[in-house]
């Protein structure tokens, strides 16, 4: 077999496009759970960013305001969500049921005018001299903005978690949402901005999807990425950088079957398709297996409505 | 009204349908359940207009109804209960997958009528029909040979299935004909729809050289990427034109208006009987889009010619000489391969350099 046509730089730019979707909407979730909210609505949120995203790069002609755009859209109805379960305490996860479903169906109903219009395309950050070096210059300079903008975003999060006083009350609120409340914070306004900024990712990292890696408005197009986003939050023990391993592993194996089969290696695609999935669960259990560290992690009141009145 | 999600359509169906199951005129009712969103402007989109084209038809003495994006398994089986207790006569169930599930219902439920697409189980209930898809394939196979340039053609295929393999088969044996140097690069997708996965094996198909793509997916994503990295594909299921422009080389458009409009009336008159419908290129069932004037004149005619024997039935794209992969011979000289080694095919044809997965 003749493995020299498998360039591994070309992989991983592909790898880094697969990639960048899941860990837009995984980040925006990290932050939503670190809150001690569970919103189930990812990919409800995704579709809706995919749908306006794609409706307003169309209408102005901007990417860029196309992804603003998507990251308005998601943050919207990420609020439907926020109000219901901050205010009216409706339970979190039908809740965010509700919400995947109903993304869905605004989505399609939004965007069945749009089906077959072509977005304008995102140029990709060329830097003279760096972009042309061989090898280095396609792996690191040679990207759309979005893709720098997500890695910056996982740094920005982790920094904003561990390093500031704000990350600190929002991280309370996940913890205790009692102490953080006796102590004077206003528990359900910081979950109702936590829950919008994960809209917000979900978003963008939708309409990546549409704008970027496909090109094109199509009804259910992100395609269960919602799902695998919050599969990889559990993955990544809600620790930013997991979360950029998480996604670029879930993207390099989705990648890597895809190019191998291109290539005429006859392993069955039925299993390489699995493997993402196989490699989640495995990672699940064996972290699992420990169970004082996988409590440490996960925020203690995740999931949990918040009723001051007690 | 559009119903996206299968639950709250089922419901709402049910709760439409309970309300005028007694009234005098009962229109005669039709359901649909679909395996992608209606919108999907390929495989689904074109059954769903075979259900406008019902209600064009027969205006108000038929009642319509839809529910898509439904899972194959379990869920349609669910799905079609639901139909059929809530008072639908006739039951349309559109993919491969649904095949158990509609053998199932149809068993409970004897008065409802089935019409199953590209399955081989039937009931006294239970109708198949499908499309001869892989003569439009075997148009495109030769359009394919004759339009690439680095003898690569790549081909996003879905599930390991006959109607899947058989496509392949048509449309190698085509390309061949026309270029002995032809080799097919193929990815298994595991999946009818999903733009990003299809997206993403296109892009991996072109890393390697390809500069025509064929798909047996259902979303125009493919088309798509060709028509960004300046490759040919082709339209599939519906015509896809919009989605690129300059690399749709030609498309195969599942035509199934005739078919249901026939189905429905029989099934209204009281003459429906269980049958086996494979129609083709010639029944027009399968049709071949507009040719892209980037294929050559000659490449043209050659391809119309193809077009005009096969459905005047003086061509079959399974015509011997034919080995199969392990060299074995298949067809004999001039024989002509029956539609029950078609309707099972799970070989590929000699000269194609992959493993077929099982």
């Amino acid at each position: 077999m003749d493995f020299s046509s498998l360039s591994p730089v070309a992989m991983i730019v592909l790898l880094i496009g697969a990639a960048t979707p899941i860990l837009l909407a995984a980040l925006g979730e990290l932050v939503v759970e670190k809150s001690g909210v569970l919103n189930l609505g990812v990919e409800g949120m995704m579709i809706i960013g995919a749908v306006t995203g794609f409706i307003v790069a169309t209408t102005t002609g901007s990417p860029i305001l196309g992804l603003v755009g998507a990251a308005v859209g998601g943050a919207v109805v990420s609020m439907l969500f926020a109000f219901l379960t901050q205010y009216l305490l409706s339970n979190h996860v039908a809740t965010g049921l509700a919400l995947t479903l109903f993304g869905l169906g605004l989505a399609s109903l939004m965007g069945s005018s749009y089906n077959g219009i072509k977005p304008p395309r995102m140029a990709r950050l060329e830097v003279d001299g760096l972009s042309d070096l061989p090898i280095v210059g396609k792996l690191l300079f040679s990207h759309d903005p979005v893709i720098y903008f997500s890695v910056a975003l996982v740094v920005a999060v982790w920094y904003f978690l561990n390093r500031t006083r704000a990350g600190l009350v929002l991280r309370a609120c996940g913890e205790n949402h009692d102490a953080a409340h006796s102590l004077g914070y206003n528990v359900q306004l910081i979950r109702f901005g936590a829950i919008m900024f994960g809209g917000a990712c979900a978003g963008l990292g939708g309409a990546y999807v549409s704008l970027v890696r496909v090109p094109q408005w199509t009804e259910g197009m992100t395609a269960g990425v919602g799902w695998i986003a919050l599969a990889i939050v559990v993955f990544a023990s809600w620790k930013p950088w997991r979360v950029i391993l998480g996604a670029y592993l879930f993207g390099g194996i989705t990648i890597l079957q895809l190019s191998l089969q291109a290539l005429g290696i006859s392993i069955s695609g039925a299993y390489l398709s699995m493997t993402p999935y196989i490699v989640t669960i495995v990672v699940l259990v064996i972290m699992s297996a420990d169970r004082k560290r996988a409590s440490l992690n996960a925020p203690a009141c995740l999931g949990r409505s918040f009723h001051a009145s007690h | 009204m559009k119903f996206t999600k299968t639950m709250a359509a089922a419901a709402a169906l049910g709760f439409a349908l309970a309300g005028s199951a007694n009234a005098d005129q009962d229109p005669f009712k039709v359901g649909f359940i679909y395996v992608g969103p209606v919108g999907d402007l390929g495989w689904t989109y074109q059954h769903d207009q075979g259900r406008l084209a019902i209600e064009a038809e027969f205006g108000d003495a038929v009642e319509t109804t839809y529910v898509e994006s439904v899972p194959e398994g379990a869920d349609a089986e669910r799905v079609m209960s639901q139909m059929a207790r809530s008072g639908v006569d006739m039951i349309f169930s559109t993919s491969f997958g649904y095949m158990d599930p509609t053998i199932n219902v149809a068993e409970n439920f004897p008065d409802v009528l089935f019409e199953h697409a590209t399955g081989y189980k039937r009931a006294d209930n239970v109708s198949t029909y499908s499309a001869r898809f892989y003569e439009g394939r075997n148009v495109i196979g030769l359009i394919a040979g004759r339009m690439t340039k680095t003898n690569k053609i790549g081909y996003i295929a879905s599930f390991p299935i006959p109607e899947v393999v058989r496509g392949i088969n048509a449309a190698y044996l085509a390309a061949k004909a026309v270029n002995p140097d032809v080799e097919f690069k193929i990815v298994w997708a595991y999946t009818w729809f999903d733009p990003g996965k299809e997206a993403d094996a296109a892009n991996a198909l072109i890393e390697q050289g390809v500069d025509v793509i064929m798909q047996h997916t259902d979303s125009p994503a493919a088309l798509t990427i060709a028509e960004e990295k300046g490759i040919y594909a082709f339209g599939q299921a519906s015509d896809m034109l919009q989605f690129g422009p300059n690399a749709r080389l030609t498309s195969i458009i599942d035509d199934w208006d005739p078919y249901y409009i026939e189905r429905v009336r029989a099934a209204m008159d009281g003459t429906w009987e269980s049958t086996d419908t494979w129609d083709g290129i010639g029944a027009g069932m399968v049709g071949i889009g507009a040719f892209n004037d980037a294929i050559p004149a000659e490449v043209q005619a050659e391809a119309q010619a193809a077009i005009d024997a096969i459905a005047a039935g003086e061509l079959h794209p399974f015509t011997g000489p034919i080995n199969k992969q392990d060299g074995t011979p298949w067809l004999a000289e001039g024989e002509v391969a029956d539609d029950a080694t078609l309707a099972g095919m799970d070989f590929y044809v000699e000269g194609i350099d992959a493993e077929l997965p099982n």
